[in-house]
């Protein structure tokens, strides 16, 4: 029977620090079950760090709200184990069309090659979305979910977190070693530290109407600059799951947000785009402002903060959620790390570093797809409708029309953990960008590249032979029982038999794709972080230096 | 991608290295000016590109796609 998500009532119960006065110190607090808090959860707990989530409510998300979750955020709940369920019940898309009064002047495709397990993008309503992760959470053993336990004070001592908890039946105090902060925009986290996101605030109100209605439209995002059903302003188009279509309408600085939720008032603005027949029912309405913003630092001492809490974009792009996904998929490997005495505190501050780096990529982008969508002056009105005609006849201005540049991840170019290129290398696959997925065969079977990598450090070597010599599979093997493990996959070309090996896994390059994205010839080796980034790259296999990226990669050299 | 071209043909194909970056620019440069002022900026900018250009056929051929489409009051 499917479940209503969004009527799930999650009980509270009473905890153990409320039955007894001996504090029990936890390992890490993660404060805000959304999908940034939920994916945090999981990923800690399935590196073997116990975890208890605190929620102030009682209800996972109410209305739609997050409904596109990326490629990469995907490739994270891969690893997670939760993608599946996400893809199975979402509309999977690749394909926009921009449209400028009542002309289409392009269309796009953000997955036009082929040899990705997942597609540029799923529409899934956050609810679907959170119910997922709690029920995957929920069922781990190392996952403890307190709902209805509301932080009211943090204090940070020389080696710790002290929180009080407001519940139904009182307060109760907590400790923990690290407290990691994914309760929103509003974070209170964020309020009782005295700490501030600051950034640019905008005026602009848009209507979302999430409608019912059986509709023949393609799985496509459709947007409109000026069109005839909704003047001087901008539509947005979106099929959601369970025959859902997320309507949005840009509503210009002067809308009353009270009077344009009436449906006196929605119901003509969606029967001017569908036609006066159309048949719909109103599943949910709400009237928004965004603001781009950002914290200084994303880590202060113990807390670290990560989502919304410590960034917001416009939603044009999708990067919201989908970087909050990614900020956790940046965390719980080195807080892991830490917690296990493996790597400094140090560690932690690169999570800061290259996550702030992201978010203001993310800022950056989103903040111009709103300036491109609601012009601020007449000049920049008069340049964007310029573009906008010029787009239907000339590839050059398409690729100034900016109607939200959808989320993709960022390569962390700058990261210290990076090992520099010592040979040259083409393409993408640069130290600090996500590594690319590819089709493989493994023992016969078609399977994923990235399924066999991420959780730990993986030293990806191609091989023509899929036999190393003996000295390299010793010095690998070595590799795997080191204090920071480094798995070992080897890649062989299309056509050699994967023969099973012992202490290593064999891949077969089932299109040349994997030899092709990764630039690789015989003996290229690449380390990737337990969350899929690239951290260095070599043309022979060296266990010296694999040893020495590792150690640069957490922190250690 | 480098696109082959005429010296003396107006080049229409994308060469703009990161255009996200130059309409910011674009945007940027009109900050805190009224429409006069704007117009202005715009014919500087204008004449200015168009001495960088030269050639005056290729200048042509750019204000005949400018005027493309847009009907005489």
């Amino acid at each position: 029977m499917a479940v209503d998500y969004q009527k799930l009532e999650l009980a509270y119960a009473r905890c153990a620090e409320q039955k007894t006065d001996a504090p029990v110190r936890r390992p890490v607090i993660v404060v805000g079950a959304g999908p940034v808090g939920l994916s945090a959860a999981i990923d800690l707990a399935q590196h073997g760090v116990p975890v208890v989530v605190l929620d102030d409510d009682s209800k996972l998300s109410f209305g739609s709200r997050a409904i596109c979750f990326a490629k990469r955020t995907l490739e994270i709940w891969d690893r997670l184990g939760v993608a599946q369920r996400m893809v199975d019940k979402g509309v999977s898309w690749n394909v926009g069309k921009v449209y400028f009064q009542d002309e289409l002047v392009y269309t796009f495709n953000l997955l036009a090659e082929a040899g990705h397990r997942r597609p540029a993008f799923i529409n899934l309503q956050q609810y679907y979305c959170e119910g997922f992760l709690y029920e995957h959470a929920a069922a781990l053993r190392n996952v403890e979910l307190r709902w209805k336990n509301k932080v009211v004070a943090v204090e940070q001592t020389v080696d710790g977190v002290e929180l009080v908890v407001e519940t139904p039946e009182g307060r109760y105090g907590m400790q923990a070693q690290y407290v990691v902060a994914c309760d929103g925009s509003r974070s209170s986290i964020r309020r009782v530290l005295g700490l501030e996101s600051k950034g640019r605030v905008f005026s602009d109100r848009f209507l979302i109407a999430d409608v019912r209605m059986k509709a023949d439209f393609p799985a496509e995002r459709w947007f409109w600059f000026d069109p005839p059903f909704h003047r001087n302003q901008s539509t947005l188009l979106h099929m959601q799951p369970d025959n859902v279509w997320r309507i949005d309408f840009q509503l210009g600085c002067e809308a009353d947000p009270d009077e344009e939720k009436r449906p006196e008032k929605v119901i003509p603005r969606i029967r001017a785009l569908l036609g006066d027949d159309a048949k719909f029912d109103l599943e949910w309405v709400s009237v928004y402002t965004f603001a781009c913003l950002r914290m200084d630092a994303f880590r202060h001492g113990r807390v670290i903060f990560a989502g919304d809490a410590a960034h917001c974009v416009s939603p044009f792009g999708a990067r919201g959620a989908n970087s909050g996904v990614q900020d956790a998929d940046n965390l719980a490997w080195k807080l892991a790390l830490v917690l296990a005495s493996k790597a400094p505190e140090a560690l932690l501050d690169t999570y800061a570093t290259e996550r702030e780096y992201a978010a203001d990529e993310n800022l950056r982008n989103s903040t111009r797809s709103t300036d491109f969508i609601t012009p601020k002056s007449e000049v920049s009105r008069t340049f964007r409708d310029a573009v906008l005609k010029l787009a239907k006849e000339h590839a050059f201005a398409r690729r100034l029309v900016n109607s939200g540049r959808l989320s993709t991840p960022t390569t962390l170019v700058a990261s210290t953990l990076n090992t520099p290129d010592d040979e040259p290398f083409a393409g993408a696959m640069m130290p600090g960008a996500p590594a690319a997925d590819a089709p493989v065969r493994v023992a016969g079977e078609p399977a994923w590249f990235l399924a066999h990598t991420g959780g730990s450090f993986v030293a990806v070597v191609f091989s023509d032979s899929g036999t190393l010599g003996a000295d390299v599979a010793s010095d690998l093997g070595s590799l795997a029982h080191a204090a920071i493990p480094v798995r070992t996959l080897v890649v062989v070309p299309k056509g050699v038999a994967s023969q099973p090996q012992t202490g290593y896994t064999v891949v077969e390059d089932a299109e040349g794709m994997l030899a092709q994205r990764f630039d690789a010839r015989e003996g290229t080796c690449y380390l990737l972080r337990p969350d899929q980034h690239v951290c260095a790259r070599w043309r022979r296999v060296d266990a010296a230096r694999l040893r020495g990226a590792v150690a640069r990669a957490t922190c250690n050299a | 991608m480098t696109v082959a071209m005429d010296a003396d043909k107006l080049n229409i194909e994308p060469n703009l290295g990161a255009p996200d970056d130059f309409y910011e620019a674009l945007i940027e440069m009109h900050r805190d000016l009224t429409p006069q002022q704007s117009q202005l900026v715009n014919a500087k900018l204008i004449l200015l590109l168009a001495n960088h250009v030269g050639d005056l056929t290729v200048l042509r051929e750019a204000m005949a796609h400018a005027r493309d489409g847009v009907a005489g009051a």
